[in-house]
């Protein structure tokens, strides 16, 4: 580690070149692209929703089925925006060299980061934007703070971009993504309220699940869909915000190292 | 004005320096090659020049612009070759020009003229939209070639631009780059084919272990550091041979079962060899290899 490392990111509007790099390679596969980052989450919502549903009735007020689509609306956008930028980024940075091609050019690293966290952003925001249409076309989301879930769904999807391109830039190989999918996010997935309400939790357990950005997800997207402002909101947008600043500079600090060398 | 002016250049990795005070001075126009064996420090010295790593001590000029502080706007008029391809591979050879473009802010709108005369530079008129794993080593190289100079650099510094290529695709890039300095742009390239160095470069900077060694044409260091002819020898009973050849030539080596005599006047060389029917022999002027070989040593490096 090298105090250049450390340096105040250096950002220029070309970081919106690498996110137009993406943007052109991935429009050709949208379709098949969308449906991959949806149909795991709408198998789970469905099956648990009508089975589970039927047998739970009610939960958290609501029906479990509506309980669990805002669950899977923000945990859809958290895996969507960690695939892009774990395994996508990592084929970029690693085995394609694109990246080390772009800073020959007038671009930063910084820049490149930025581009990719903002692309990863906003693959997470078409798969979280397309489950609240199809949430809201079944009738489970008010249509007017609906709307309001979509900003939402997109810092989610930056919390989660910056997280996976830190995680990326210490990845020796596309097996060590399997330490995170398995050891953080399947158990922040079971933490943050997606699936039960968190107040099921003891309450040591607790304390942990409200410290992960999910959990400050899933309590703002929830009560949006159904037609309220979620008590704390901005204590909930803050902590994410937070997480998106926090990884996005440990990712910056580390792919540095790793690249500029 | 240099195009590149380096002072006092120093790189470690934690206790390994690979840069060791390195001065490099290159003229507008002029072909400068930047030769070593590997791990001499030749990349690392290009990436330092570039801004893409800070260095320890030193100075850079890099188009009268101070690198790394304003490393950016060099760059912007500086094209790159880089040692590894890497091209797009999910674009076409178009695409991948017209992507690279936009990294140097120039529209698409202002490079759709452009993008097909430097396929034509490249030799790739034809393949403007195959896909780059369709490519073949060399066509890749072109290409990349050909996307160092969307930006229209004045500078383009290659990081041994032939390494891998067949013998016909080397001499394809070769013609390409004497066109480019024709044109009147300035090469820096990186390289450890002393043909290439002595084919393409106007001047050539030797670099072993950090320290560049030897700077001048490759005929100044030709002439400067090697006696002008060689008898090179192998065969069985070499080694005899050159224990009776020490005294026919001022300096005799040996490297591996070639034995090499450099001096002024062979003809004693030769006359030992009469009647010798078992040896071969090949009598030729020195070239910058041999220079090459006297300054960095004949020892295996990797």
């Amino acid at each position: 580690m090298r105090a250049s490392h450390f340096a105040v990111p250096e950002l220029s509007l070309r970081w919106v070149a690498v996110w137009q790099r993406n943007w052109l390679v991935w429009r050709r596969l949208a379709v098949p692209s969308i449906l991959g980052n949806l149909a795991d989450p709408l198998i789970m919502l469905f099956g648990l929703g009508y089975g589970l549903g039927a047998v739970l009735g009610e939960m958290g007020g609501t029906s479990y089925f509506a309980f669990l689509a805002a669950g899977f609306v923000a945990s859809a956008t958290m895996y969507a925006a960690t695939f892009e930028s774990l395994f996508s980024a990592f084929s970029r940075m690693h085995v394609q060299r694109t990246w080390e091609a772009i800073v020959n050019a007038p671009m930063t690293l910084d820049d490149v980061l930025a581009g990719e966290c903002a692309w990863a952003a906003t693959k997470a925001l078409a798969a979280g934007a397309c489950m609240l249409i199809i949430v809201a076309a079944f009738g489970y989301a008010s249509p007017g703070l609906a709307l309001a879930a979509v900003p939402v769904v997109l810092l989610i999807g930056v919390a989660f971009a910056a997280a996976g391109l830190a995680i990326n830039a210490l990845a020796s190989g596309y097996d060590f993504f399997s330490y995170y999918m398995t050891l953080v996010l399947t158990p922040m997935l079971m933490l943050s309220g997606v699936f039960f309400p968190v107040e099921q939790l003891p309450s040591a357990v607790q304390a942990v699940a409200k410290a992960l950005p999910l959990y400050h997800g899933v309590a703002v997207v929830r009560p949006l869909l159904r037609g309220e402002l979620a008590q704390g909101l901005w204590l909930h947008l803050g902590v994410l915000a937070a997480y998106a600043i926090v990884a996005f500079y440990v990712a910056l600090v580390l792919t540095r190292r790793r690249l500029l060398k | 004005m240099s195009v590149l002016a380096v002072q006092g250049l120093r790189k470690s990795y934690g206790a390994e320096e690979v840069v060791c005070g390195v001065d490099l001075d290159v003229a507008p126009g002029e072909c400068f090659g930047l030769l070593g064996p590997n791990g001499a420090g030749k990349t690392t010295t290009l990436k330092l020049c570039l801004g893409l790593i800070e260095p320890d001590a030193g100075t850079i000029e890099l188009l009268g612009e101070p690198v790394p502080r304003r490393a950016r706007e060099a760059r912007s008029r500086v094209g790159v070759v880089p040692q590894f391809d890497n091209l797009d591979p999910d674009f076409t050879a178009t695409e991948n020009l017209l992507v690279y473009a936009r990294y140097f802010g120039l529209a698409p709108q202002r490079m759709r003229e452009r993008v097909p005369r430097l396929l034509e530079f490249a030799g790739l008129a034809g393949r403007a939209e195959a896909r780059i794993n369709t490519l073949s080593g060399g066509m890749k190289r072109r290409l990349t070639l050909a996307r160092a100079l969307v930006n229209d650099p004045q500078l383009v510094i290659m990081d041994e631009p032939t390494t891998g290529l067949d013998p016909q695709a080397r001499h394809l890039i070769w013609e390409r780059l004497r066109r480019l300095v024709a044109e009147g742009k300035t090469l820096l390239l990186t390289t450890h084919f002393m043909e290439e160095a002595e084919r393409l470069c106007h001047r050539i900077a030797i670099m072993d272990r950090g320290r560049i060694i030897a700077q001048g044409s490759p005929r100044s260091l030709i002439a400067k550091h090697i006696e002008p002819q060689v008898v090179e020898v192998h065969g069985p009973g070499y080694e005899a041979w050159m224990a009776r050849a020490a005294a026919a030539a001022p300096r005799v080596e040996r490297a591996g079962d070639t034995v090499f005599c450099y001096a002024a006047d062979v003809e004693p060389v030769l006359k030992s060899l009469a009647g010798q029917s078992e040896l071969a022999y090949l009598h030729r002027p020195a070239n910058l290899e041999d220079v090459f070989l006297k300054l960095t040593g004949r020892d295996l490096r990797d």
